[in-house]
């Protein structure tokens, strides 16, 4: 399957997912450049963490203005498979892929820390290789990953099953004291209700190696893969 | 020259007073005026001064910087360059430095770090090496001065915002806190980057008519003065010096990195540098000075953030994330093309000449006219006056029988785990993104960072140290100490030395008893670099650490770069698995002078530094690689500030898991609160499998290195035997505790 992955000014860890596709999955990957239109065929967008921007303004709302987010809005309504991550996630929220917002944590501080996440839905094809109630530990890293909606869209996500991933502690529960950023709900990742466009601030590229300390982040990338290959078959 | 007055700016007439205020002594000011042969214009007063600043001539320190190794078969760029670069196989070669930002750190924390940082990354990717790694040493007043919690919070926030947003990931460091530095904050930027061996730029000028590009952000007033700043003491008025602080710009410099990066894949760079310390002034100078060329400069062409501005402010201006490139003639178009799809200036400001003057216009009229060399070989050096400070055999005096040993040592072993010089960093490295790049293999925490060498089976392991409360009671030993303390903890996780870069912070260099410190710890430096093979590749040397005539305690920090050739035998210094045996490699001696322990418990900063055997930390490390390589160990931890105890309690709480309990036994006869905190060198607590002892035993026998089986990991408590006991998990939350309870 082919993967884009999006340059933005400022993103950092573009290299990181290509490497961690290419080398640990042995997948085709593209770097494609922001001021770019999106031309070719892909089968998964990924929007990567960073400070596109600088983060200077709110993070996420000047890279939604780069000429590629065109072609990635229209990808996506048109069932592409889109994953943001970190500063990903805050994109895809600014341009309205996504509901609500990600603002500044709790603490006020940025954390960086290996975190345990509640798989809330497997029925997604970001999650469809993992079982519902799972834990993935993976790192998050970021100032601003404090995610917050309006009740009336929180009911909604409930309602629709579009919470995807909770911090949770090491015995599995979405306790106060495991969520690193005062998120609502302990929110870590959602999806969109058409169920192709994936937004999550912990970082699946950080944990595809026995040396990194963790392989889960494998489980994302490959449920990707496993659900193109699945659609591949339905098609034929 | 003459015609200055025609152009639209002030300048001040020459005086007396001019000069000093640019911090140039008489005799200089002499000097200047006979390599001239004139009067020097105000813009040229300003280059010298800046030029021959000691931040940027290390006139007091070259005579002595002289003495340490520099050379090794891995050396491909040593002391010299804007990093120092090493050779680790595969056709791949590191860059790294380390630089300190004291004096603006203390103006003003947060960007003070952060600008700390923004100079060091540039002084990596100039030499064509992206960054992958950044470290820090940090130090700071008690953590009771009411400014500490302050500088701190600054600091931290600063590295993190800068770091975490160009993507280079801050993977280690250290944190002290001691009075000495109540006036004078310690901020210390090390960064390692990688590149193709092939593939080595310097900043060289050379080439007649190629081009002169500036790259990167606009010129303002900022930062004008910086390096004067760094090389005068500090006084209360001095924190008036604000403006002379420059201003971070992290996404800037982010698309310099990308840019320069990418332009390095095309045949255009002739030579780069960045403009740090003295801007356009000493990075046109030196590239120069490099290249036996001359270099014009056209300062009307400068990008310029403010209007205004004087040639004595742009060739002055510390402003950040800015460039010099020297390219090949004919290929402006090629670097103008990729510096515009960044975003970023880049224009032509000079060209590279053959008559090795430095010279400057601006709006038409010539306002330097300087030989090269009189900026760079023949800037002032000094041999000062050096002298054995007074006070230091009175310091030396340590009678351990007026030392009461405490009644209950597990409270002393609490109090100093929950000690903030001891106690857990989280707080600290947990606002540094330590995963960026999807390298880290041990995080920081440990006795050295890892990270992997992608396409490779090979790990490169990164340390800071440095402990100045030695060096002060001894600077010799204490220089010795601190180099053989950082290649200790590269062995820890199996890593061989590569190599140094080093700060040195020092007080004043006029004053004979702080240049004798500097003498005598270049000297320990030296002494332990050449018997533990390991050559300095870079450094940076930081006097003026003072405030109000009190000078800071003598602070090497030393940077060291060590290699896994396997990477897959890496091991942390935590207990991993009830059962196995932990053994003490090396030999606990009666040391307790310059101890954390006598500091902390007794008030006391007194006695000698723990000595040294050479040959004996050399065959303890060597025999704890060899264990490592051979896979016997399933933890190594170094023993250093409070001893054995707090080493093995580190192994039982410092992990990624649940804390382990340990039993332990010791028969030594020496006096109980010694066995448990003196600071013997040359020590590493290690645990392994029963059956693999006798292999242990065979490799220590035959390296002469004093082992001892001194107990067993397992159950919930941390008990040594017959002095004291307690559950691991308070000790865990004491510790974990320890430094945030004391910034609230």
């Amino acid at each position: 399957m082919r993967w884009g992955v999006i340059t933005f000014p400022g993103s950092c860890d573009e290299q990181d997912v290509y490497d961690s596709l290419k080398r640990e999955m042995g997948q085709k990957v593209k770097l494609l450049w922001h001021k770019d239109e999106l031309t070719g065929h892909f089968d998964c967008l990924i929007l990567p963490g960073g400070f596109s921007y600088g983060d200077y303004l709110r993070c996420g709302v000047m890279a939604r203005f780069s000429p590629i987010m065109r072609g990635v809005v229209k990808f996506a309504q048109n069932g592409g498979l889109v994953l943001g991550i970190c500063n990903g996630f805050q994109i895809l929220c600014e341009s309205g892929l996504l509901p609500g917002a990600l603002v500044r944590n709790a603490g006020l501080q940025f954390v960086c820390r290996q975190v345990f996440l509640r798989v809330e839905e497997s029925d997604t094809p970001f999650t469809r290789e993992t079982k519902k109630g799972q834990l993935l530990k993976l790192p998050v890293k970021h100032g601003e990953g404090c995610y917050y909606a309006d009740p009336s869209t929180l009911e909604q996500l409930r309602k629709n099953r579009q919470i995807i991933l909770r911090y949770a502690d090491a015995k599995g529960k979405p306790s106060p004291a495991a969520n690193p950023n005062g998120s609502l709900d302990n929110i870590a990742g959602i999806c969109n209700e058409t169920r192709n466009v994936f937004g999550m601030m912990p970082h699946p590229e950080d944990a595809c190696s026995q040396f990194l300390g963790s392989e889960d982040g494998l489980k994302i990338f490959s449920s990707i893969v496993a659900s193109r290959n699945d659609r591949e078959t339905r098609h034929a | 020259m003459r015609d200055e007055k025609t152009t639209q700016f002030a300048q001040p007439t020459l005086t007396t007073a001019l000069v000093a205020s640019h911090g140039l002594t008489p005799e200089e000011y002499q000097k200047i005026l006979k390599i001239l042969g004139r009067e020097p214009t105000y813009t040229e007063l300003g280059v010298f001064s800046v030029m021959w600043s000691e931040h940027c001539s290390y006139k007091s320190s070259r005579h002595y910087l002289k003495l340490l190794p520099t050379e090794g078969p891995r050396v491909l760029q040593g002391p010299g360059e804007n990093a120092g670069v090493v050779d680790i196989g595969d056709g791949l070669a590191v860059a790294f430095k380390m630089e300190s930002h004291n004096h603006p750190s203390f103006i003003e924390p947060y960007q003070g770090a952060a600008t700390g940082v923004g100079g060091i990354l540039r002084d990596i990717f100039t030499m064509g090496a992206r960054p992958i790694a950044s470290l820090n040493s940090l130090r700071f007043g008690s953590i009771d001065h009411p400014r500490t919690p302050y500088l701190l919070s600054g600091v931290v926030a600063g590295i993190g915002g800068y770091g975490n947003c160009v993507g280079v990931p801050t993977v280690g460091g250290e944190v002290y806190f001691d009075e000495c530095y109540n006036g004078n904050i310690l901020v210390n930027a090390f960064t390692l980057g990688i590149m193709k061996k092939k593939r080595i730029f310097t900043g060289i000028a050379k080439g007649v008519g190629n081009p002169v590009i500036y790259v990167g952000s606009k010129t303002g007033r900022d930062g004008i003065h910086g390096a004067t700043m760094a090389s005068e003491s500090f006084s209360e008025e001095k924190e008036q010096r604000r403006p002379t602080v420059q201003v971070g710009d992290p996404f800037t410099e982010k698309l310099l990195l990308e840019a320069c990066l990418e332009l390095m894949e095309k045949d255009c760079i002739v030579g780069i540098q960045d403009m740090g310390a003295a801007g356009l002034t000493s990075s046109s100078s030196e590239m120069a000075g490099r290249g036996g060329s001359g270099i014009e400069l056209d300062l009307s062409r400068v990008p310029l953030r403010e209007s205004g501005m004087t040639p004595y402010e742009i060739l002055l201006s510390e402003s950040q994330e800015r460039m010099l490139l020297v390219a090949r003639k004919g290929t402006e178009d090629e670097v103008k093309r990729i510096f515009d799809k960044w975003d970023l200036d880049a224009v032509v400001i000079g060209q590279v000449t053959e008559d090795r003057q430095f010279r400057a216009h601006f709006n038409g009229a010539e306002v330097v006219r300087v030989p090269i060399t009189a900026l760079t070989k023949e800037a002032p050096v000094y041999q000062r006056p050096a002298a054995r400070p007074s006070n230091i055999d009175e310091l030396q005096q340590l009678d351990l029988s007026a030392v009461q040993e405490p009644e209950d040592l597990a409270a002393t072993l609490k109090l100093l785990l929950g000690s903030p010089n001891i106690a857990l960093k989280e707080w600290v490295y947990r606002q540094y993104d330590h995963f960026v790049r999807s390298n880290t293999v041990i995080a920081p925490g440990a006795d050295a960072a890892v990270i992997r060498v992608k396409g490779t089976q090979k790990g490169l392991a990164l340390t800071v140290d440095g402990n100045s409360r030695y060096c002060f009671l001894d600077p010799y030993v204490g220089g010795v100490l601190t180099v053989a303390e950082a290649a200790r903890n590269l062995a820890c996780v199996g890593a061989r030395p590569l190599g140094i870069t080093d700060c040195l912070n020092f007080g004043s260099p006029e004053n004979p008893e702080v240049m004798w410190q500097f003498a005598e710890v270049i000297r320990g430096m030296r002494d332990a670099c050449m018997a533990l093979k390991v050559p300095v590749v870079s450094g940076n040397v930081s006097f003026y650490n003072e405030t109000d005539s009190k000078s800071i305690y003598p602070t090497p920090t030393v940077g060291m770069v060590g290699l896994l050739a396997k990477l897959k035998r890496v091991v942390t210094p935590w207990f991993k698995f009830p059962g196995n045996i932990v053994v003490l490699l090396g030999r606990t001696r009666e040391e307790l002078g310059g101890s954390e322990y006598l500091k902390l418990i007794h008030g006391l900063v007194k006695g000698t530094p723990p000595w040294i055997d050479l040959k004996l930390e050399q065959a303890v490390q060597n025999c704890c690689l060899e264990a490592i390589d051979r896979g016997i160990l399933r933890s190594a931890h170094d023993i250093s500030d409070g001893g054995l105890a707090v080493s093995l309690a580190e192994c039982c709480i410092g992990g990624p898991d649940r804390p382990l309990g340990v039993r332990i036994e010791t028969h030594e006869m020496i006096r109980g609160d010694a066995l448990l905190f003196s600071e013997s060198p040359s020590r590493i607590v290690v645990s392994l499998e029963e059956k693999n002892l006798a292999r242990l035993q065979e490799l220590a026998a035959e390296l002469r290195v004093p082992m001892h089986v001194i107990g067993t990991v397992g159950g919930a408590r941390f008990v040594i035997q017959p002095l004291l006991q307690l559950p691991v998990e308070e000790l865990r939350s004491i510790w974990a505790h320890g430094l945030t309870a004391r910034l609230k």
